[in-house]
């Protein structure tokens, strides 16, 4: 049955149920991994993961199947967090028919980078790997796969945010959440079909990011997308304060857009001063309209 | 000639004696022949029901992780306001489900007729989109498992609604380009019948060569047509089509020539009955060029100016002059030269309202070859009328006349680039 969409795009029908797709979006929102913890002898805390690439099926759009390969069975992968300093265990596991990696942004030794031919290198199937380093610097980061022939080895879902807190703390939020911007490549060719946040085309127009007004909300936004060049981020009747890489605590800029090319990410802080809906979507309205738009929802204080 | 004698009969029944001279000859009853040859087919048909049944025992793992072929043909696209109609039909030989559709990068809602189509079966897809007129589109259509079909709309306009005056319209453009000019092509008969008969075997020679001409354009414009459709064999239906005319043609033209020229020599054929053929093959030829036109004309392709009528309308006349030509020695009734007339060119009447309904290229490519064949036979049939006092076929004068038939053609063909 056609669905009336009130002149926006959208699929036949809606997006998929979050169930049904494998992707829950609107819960990977606000899903901050944190890990299991220990204090080690030296006062520092040691934060452990235990991450298994496996190959998994998405319904991505109702009715398309994607075969995707993901790190715990989602896209995107778990985001994970740690306070600047603290020492990382990742132990990763390859499910997967195919070798994998799991390449960290961030300051490391070579043989801990998870890129073919140095240290470890590829992580063939059935075979583990523990990742060890200390969380640093500060900021919106992420993490993917670095196997070759590395398009496919991104796009089909091996990527996740991975955010450090300063030691110190940021200004204290009201709500904090992770949007990771990614796209779909379903027929092999050079372009995505497909495009997200958080991994379900559509979704938030359908399940809007709930927010209160006048509560600060800062959102870590990643930008995973291969194939196309350069994403976007563009928020109605508001303004934002940006900070690159999240790296710094004072802004760069105050805007309603910004773009950010292949592993490009950075920190949105935005409050909403008036209640109702607002959309937010790629401002490369192409990539609006095959599936990266939604709603924020602002409900009165 | 001499294939009335009767040995093909001693020869069969020498055969079917074979068998029965073994050592149980006429022992037991003798099977009936029609058993004989049915059993086979019948074991044939069995196996092959027990084999599908039970899912290729022992073959199963052939067809693991082989991903499903996914090939879809655009048969026709319609645009009204508002909504955009894509019949569609799948032409590998795994079922495919169109999940979602974009226009030009723009996911649309839409309903369709066969959510997952078998092979050879067609779904017609009807999107919303709020089309601009003059506006090119591509139309994606993405596949249960990502794979993406492609349709190009050139310049978005609306199809014109298939009411009565419509087809009325379809109807009136098959007489402009077919009646009107294959009758005033025939105005040249009293010219014909004065010419002497060097310029008899002229004018023949332009005939063969305008017919030449129309089997080879006819043949290419079917290829055209099925050139991204393979579902009924792609362009093997034009050469199939062909072929079939062609054969058809011949024996009809066989059988008549034993039934009334009985044990006599083999004469070229009489006149009237070779006017007949080439009405017949070029009514074949127009009744693929109606489809064409009006099939065209009603996917929004073809913008049908004055122009392209007149230009069609000059090609076509051409084709008069082909049926009078062998008429150039005798008297027909005016009723036989009106029949002649409205079996050429009334099937492009035909035609053009039936490829304006509903369109399907592997038809409408089946009926230009069955043209080409049909066409191609009655050129050949004329040849021997070019023969000169020495007997020849090809001489300086029906030479040219061929050239200047195909030169013709190929001038005025110009004038309907479509």
């Amino acid at each position: 049955m056609a669905v009336d969409h009130a002149g926006h795009a959208g699929f036949a029908g809606g997006p998929v149920p979050a169930d049904r797709a494998g992707i829950d979006p609107t819960a990977i929102l606000r899903d901050f991994d944190k890990g299991k913890t220990r204090l080690l002898p030296d006062g520092r805390t040691l934060r452990e993961w235990d991450i298994v690439a496996v190959d998994k099926e998405f319904e991505i759009a109702p009715g398309v199947m994607f075969p995707g390969w993901s790190y715990n069975g989602r896209i995107p992968g778990p985001t994970l967090w740690a306070r600047e300093g603290d020492a990382l265990r990742i132990n990763f596991t390859n499910a997967g028919a195919h070798p994998h990696t799991m390449h960290f942004h961030g300051i490391h030794r070579a043989s801990m980078d998870g890129t073919p031919g140095i240290g470890a290198g590829s992580i063939e199937p059935g075979q583990r790997f523990t990742y060890e380093f200390d969380a640093t610097p500060f900021g919106t980061h992420l993490y993917h796969c670095h196997q070759s022939p590395l398009a496919p080895h991104i796009a089909k879902g091996l990527y996740g945010g991975f955010i450090i807190e300063p030691k110190a703390g940021r200004p204290k939020a009201d709500d904090e959440m992770v949007m990771v911007m990614n796209g779909y490549n379903t027929d092999g060719g050079d372009d995505n079909e497909f495009y997200s946040v958080n991994g379900l085309p559509f979704h938030f127009m359908d399940h809007p990011v709930q927010v209160k007004q006048n509560a600060l909300v800062r959102i870590h936004l990643i930008n995973v997308l291969e194939y196309d060049p350069i994403n976007s981020f563009h928020v109605h009747g508001n303004f934002f304060h940006y900070y690159p890489t999240g790296t710094m605590l004072t802004p760069s800029e105050y805007t309603d857009t910004i773009s950010q090319v292949q592993g490009q990410r950075g920190v949105v802080e935005i409050r909403f001063p008036y209640p109702g809906k607002y959309m937010f979507h790629a401002h490369k309205t192409e990539f609006a309209e095959l599936g990266w738009m939604g709603f924020f929802e602002v409900s009165p204080e | 000639m001499t294939r009335t004698q009767p040995t093909p009969r001693t020869t069969r029944s020498a055969t079917t004696r074979f068998p029965s001279s073994g050592s149980t000859a006429g022992a037991r009853r003798r099977k009936p022949r029609w058993l004989l040859g049915l059993a086979p087919l019948t074991l044939i048909a069995v196996l092959l029901g027990l084999f599908s049944l039970l899912n290729g025992p022992g073959l199963a793992s052939l067809g693991q992780g082989v991903p499903p072929k996914e090939e879809v043909a655009v048969e026709n696209i319609r645009l009204s306001p508002g909504q955009i109609e894509l019949t569609v039909r799948n032409e590998g030989p795994d079922p495919v489900s169109i999940a979602q559709v974009n226009v030009s990068d723009y996911y649309a809602a839409f309903t369709q007729t066969a959510p997952t189509m078998a092979p050879m079966q067609s779904s017609t897809l009807t999107v919303s989109y709020h089309w601009v007129d003059g506006d090119p589109y591509e139309v994606a259509l993405v596949t249960s498992v990502g794979g993406k079909i492609t349709a190009v709309i050139d310049a978005a306009a609306p199809s014109p609604e298939r009411d009565g005056s419509f087809f009325g319209l379809m109807g009136l453009l098959g007489i402009y380009v077919g009646v009107i000019p294959v009758a005033l092509g025939m105005l040249w008969m009293p010219f014909i019948r004065r010419s002497s008969a060097a310029w008899v075997r002229g004018l023949l020679g332009v005939t063969v060569g305008l017919l030449a001409f129309l089997t080879f354009d006819a043949t290419l414009e079917g290829f055209e047509l099925v050139t991204d459709n393979h579902a009924f064999g792609g362009t093997l239906v034009v050469i199939l089509g062909a072929l079939a005319a062609y054969l058809a043609l011949e024996a009809v033209d066989a059988w008549m020539r034993r039934r009334r020229e009985h044990g006599n020599g083999p004469a070229a054929l009489p006149p009237n009955r070779l006017a007949l053929l080439i009405a017949v093959g070029i009514g074949l030829h127009n009744l693929g060029e109606g489809l064409a036109i009006g099939s065209a004309y009603a996917v929004g392709s073809l913008a049908l100016g004055a122009s392209l009528i007149v230009g069609f309308a000059i090609h076509n006349t051409t084709e008069g002059l082909a049926i009078v030509t062998p008429l150039a020695r005798t008297r027909p009734s005016m009723v036989r030269l009106v029949l002649l007339g409205l079996i050429a060119g009334a099937p492009a009447v035909l035609g053009a309202v039936f490829g304006a309904a509903s369109y399907q290229p592997s038809l409408s490519a089946f009926l230009l070859g069955l043209g080409a064949g049909a066409v191609g036979q009655v050129a050949v049939k004329l040849l021997p009328l070019l023969k000169d006092n020495s007997g020849r076929i090809i001489t300086p004068l029906t030479a040219g006349g061929i050239l200047a038939g195909i030169a013709v053609m190929f001038g005025t063909g110009l004038l309907v680039v479509a």
